[in-house]
């Protein structure tokens, strides 16, 4: 077993490093007799990073569990050796959530990819965390069922990653996020002891510990099994597809959609930005002269989607709406998904990098936050594409830059941080479905005062004690805090406004 | 596009910002004055569901005068208001604009209060079809047993920064903090309803109901008793119309429908009232699949949820009922008529315990709210 050399490595520290992934090396081989262990340098690599590229770090080792048991044993090691662990599915994460931490190991749970069972009769399936999203539902179709969350990674995601970020997709505004979908999870804690969370009833005596589990980026507990509710397939999905001159009359429609008491399957929009970019990529039809696109999904019975969809565009004309087109077929409807869909890799396309946000705002305010990005292209010389989840007022502004040149990382970065300040101050948060991971940490400063930020570390003590589960991610110091030097604003208000800052 | 907030008009709204922010001056003192004292609190809204859970101890803090909507605007899809704001005042100007807390929760009272309704954690009907409390809670602010204000969450549906700490006060029965501002968030009405009627023992009806739950069918709410299964659907007219032809059975009239639906949630419903008296009425919460016949006494069940949440009266202390439930993967509560120290909650495994007790310590580290509310000293 070699160790991973680093430039000048007759020093100390690496010695000393080498020594370290000895130590944990010879543990893990008396006790977990078979487990896969990653330390040369060119086997490590492809896990330096998730899918926030910008960020990299080369970890200690990688492990491969493939079982439950492995999962324990190599966490007891940890905890008894004080190692960091950074628990990794697929590593499609955006927000650097999965980045190894120097002194830590990988914990990947690709391996444990078993669809342990599908039951149609009680509408449930239970897997290994590695299982991908999309395997889910393949996997349930045969029984005319699905599982909902579809988030845009879900060709690769894993369900473990999912439980990790709270992951939404087009969807979610009718069928819910992760957290409504999975109905138990079983996990280990770092101390080696397996815990259920949630239960195949309707729930579970005591605290909901299910609800905070979801979400917690992987620092709580490491996740061995999971049950999903399935669902039905609806019979029928139409998609309306509708143009307008501003991005305001579209956020006007969105609002006057909700308001009519329609929750529809999807709601998604494109400003002219992303438009262009993904019809020049997969050609779908998209009107590329139109301020703004929507796309808003009806699914249910025939009669269902004729009654809803007859009320989608009256409603969409009379908000606006220059040109209004229905899916006539499946794979017309397939085609006007699949411009969303692609919208990532069109940006991908149109330049050499881009920096995916993920802010929440109230629904009102996306006319007003794009305009606050347009003013922010001109300060930071950078132009960003926009897609969102309008209908729940999830936003993905995609800022382009060049990675290869230093100083507009830095502006694109900048520009990043300005946007998730601006969905705090219009009400919304920081990261929809990205989760904070290592990207948005300084930002959890702007969001939550320093006595919320304790109390999320008081929480992670009580899953975590010894604070080995992936640490140094989701919540910052107050040091660090400190250092960001940008205040906690609530209600655009600064704390002692009396006083004299900066 | 402004939101809908009551109490932003001058008048008598305005007093209630006023009294709101003096209440929760109050709150802090008396938390502060608790912690120091090493008195303890009990946090109630009306008291309508001062039966339910383990003991309650100390000295009550009325949380009603705390009350008053926040913020509302039907576009969003959320509604904030505080802890103390009668659920009532919620339901009807949510149904004002066609809306509603889709969970369907319980009042057991006119005085039921919104705080209460999260802290408890009940869902009613339409649980199965449209989710829990916890599904619908998008944020809170609270105060710790220290008495120190935080927030949590928000008022948007898609919201990972952070840990999911609002969710978590859904259910606690008042043991972490107390609720003060809390946002859900709420959906339109159904356009058409309709309830049908069934004759069917209870094993035939827990198949069926898991039958039909596997196909697009518009159930939002199911009852079994004494032999007559009660379905209620609920959608797009046509989604409605169609599912009626074909499940059959005889349809109840509109208004019989909202009577028979709003008994049983409120628990006035024939099953609740025929108990022996002293009879411990259970909550036996199972995987909806589960055989009538896995739990005792299974014609002298009612059964809701499609399967998933069964009440049974027992006499006395009948551990038996307990076991089987869990024994079928699930659990059960003595709900009402506990009897004195029996356990009203299904105890715990030693880890999840263990995490229960730290995320006490972090919350409430002296134990000022609901001591024992839930389980023995947390």
């Amino acid at each position: 077993m070699e160790s991973v050399v680093e430039d000048g490595g007759e020093s100390m520290a690496t010695a000393s490093r080498a020594r370290r992934v000895d130590v944990f090396a010879r543990a893990l081989e008396r006790e977990v007799p078979g487990c896969t262990l990653l330390t040369d340098k060119e086997d490590v690599a492809p896990y330096e990073c998730d899918g926030l590229a910008a960020y990299r770090q080369l970890p200690l080792g990688v492990v491969l569990a493939e079982s439950e048991a492995q999962v324990q044993g190599v966490l007891r090691i940890c905890a008894h050796l004080g190692v960091p662990v950074v628990p990794r599915g697929a590593g499609t994460g955006l927000s650097g959530g999965a980045m190894p931490i120097r002194e830590g190991v990988v914990l990947s749970l690709a391996r444990m990819r078993k669809i342990t069972a599908v039951d149609p009769y009680s509408r449930t399936a239970t897997l290994q965390p590695g299982v991908r999203n999309l395997a889910i539902s393949e996997a349930a179709a045969p029984y005319g069922l699905y599982y909902a969350p579809d988030p845009s990674s879900q060709v690769a995601c894993t369900i473990g990653g999912n439980i990790a970020e709270n992951s939404g997709g087009v969807h979610c505004l009718k069928y819910g996020l992760t957290v409504n979908n999975v109905v138990r999870v079983r996990a280990v804690t770092m101390d080696g002891q397996i815990c259920e969370f949630g239960s195949e009833a309707p729930d579970a005596p005591g605290l909901d510990l299910l609800a905070v589990l979801i979400g917690s980026e992987g620092m709580f507990a490491i996740v061995t099994e999971v049950t999903v509710r399935l669902i039905p397939k609806p019979q029928v999905a139409r998609v309306v597809m509708a143009s307008f001159d501003d991005v305001e009359s579209g956020g006007d429609a969105v609002a006057a959609i909700i308001a009519a008491g329609i929750i529809p399957a999807g709601l998604e929009m494109l400003d002219r930005g992303a438009a262009r970019a993904v019809e020049e990529f997969v050609h779908a039809g998209y009107d590329t002269d139109a301020a703004a696109i929507l796309l808003c999904e009806s699914d249910g019975t025939d009669d269902e989607v004729a009654e809803e969809i007859e009320r989608l565009t009256r409603l969409l004309k009379e908000s606006g709406a220059t040109h209004v087109e229905t899916s006539a077929s499946e794979a017309e409807r397939l085609r006007f998904w699949s411009g969303r869909k692609n919208a990532f890799p069109a940006a991908g396309r149109i330049s050499p990098d881009y920096y995916c946000m993920d802010g929440t705002i109230p629904r009102r305010a996306i006319g007003r936050l794009l305009l606050r990005i347009s003013e922010m292209e001109e300060r930071y010389k950078l132009r960003c594409i926009n897609v969102f989840h309008a209908g729940d007022g999830n936003m993905h502004p995609l800022i382009l830059f060049n990675g290869n040149d230093r100083a507009e990382w830095l502006r694109a970065e900048e520009f990043g941080a300005d946007i998730l300040e601006a969905c705090v101050e219009f009400g919304g948060t920081i990261t929809g479905e990205h989760g904070v991971g290592i990207e948005k940490i300084n930002s959890m400063c702007v969001q939550f005062s320093p006595g919320e930020r304790d109390m999320f570390f008081a929480v992670k003590h009580a899953f975590d004690p010894q604070r080995l589960l992936n640490p140094d991610k989701g919540i910052p110091t107050r040091a660090r805090c400190a250092e960001y030097g940008r205040m906690h604003v609530r209600g655009g208000v600064l704390p002692h406004p009396d006083i004299p800052r900066f | 596009m402004n939101d809908v907030i009551p109490d932003s008009t001058p008048g008598p709204a305005c007093d209630l910002n006023t009294a709101a922010a003096a209440a929760q001056e109050q709150f802090v003192a008396t938390i502060q004055e608790a912690c120091a004292r090493g008195r303890r609190l009990c946090v109630r809204g009306g008291g309508s569901k001062d039966w339910y859970g383990a003991s309650r101890t100390g000295d009550v803090l009325d949380t009603r005068a705390y009350r008053g909507i926040v913020a509302y605007d039907p576009a969003e899809l959320v509604i904030t208001a505080r802890s103390g704001t009668p659920l009532t005042d919620i339901e009807q100007l949510l149904s004002s604009h066609g809306q509603m807390l889709a969970f369907e929760p319980p009042h057991f009272g006119p005085s039921a209060t919104f705080g209460g309704c999260i802290a408890a954690g009940l869902s009613g009907p339409r649980r199965m079809s449209a989710g829990a409390v916890r599904d619908f809670v998008l944020g809170a602010s609270i105060l710790t047993g220290r008495g120190e204000h935080l927030r949590f969450g928000g008022q948007v549906m898609k919201n990972v920064a952070g840990y999911d700490v609002a969710r978590l006060m859904a259910g606690s029965l008042g043991t972490l903090g107390l609720l003060l501002d809390i946002s859900v968030k709420v959906l339109p009405n159904a356009p058409a309803s309709a309830t049908l009627r069934q004759e069917m023992n209870a094993c035939d009806a827990v198949r069926k109901l898991n039958h039909w739950a596997g196909q697009p069918l518009p159930i939002t709410a199911s009852s079994w008793y004494e032999g007559v299964l009660m379905i209620r659907l609920e959608g797009a007219h046509a989604a409605v119309r169609s599912a009626c032809a074909t499940l059959g059975g005889e349809k109840l009239t509109n208004t019989a429908a909202d009577v028979y639906w709003h008994s049983l949630r409120e628990q006035h419903h024939m099953f609740f009232r025929s108990a022996a008296p002293g009879a411990t009425l259970w909550r036996i919460c199972v995987p909806a699949t589960t055989e009538p016949a896995q739990l005792p006494d299974a014609d002298a069940q009612l059964i809701e949820w499609g399967g998933g949440q069964r009440w049974l009266f027992s006499q006395g202390n009948d551990q038996r009922v307990r076991e089987r439930a869990v024994a079928s993967g699930g659990h059960a509560t003595q709900f009402r008529h506990a009897k004195p120290n029996a356990e009203v909650f299904t105890a715990l495994s030693a880890p999840i315990a263990g995490i229960h007790n730290r995320l006490k310590a972090a919350f409430d580290p002296v134990g000022v709210f609901n001591r024992g509310r839930m389980f023995e000293g947390m």
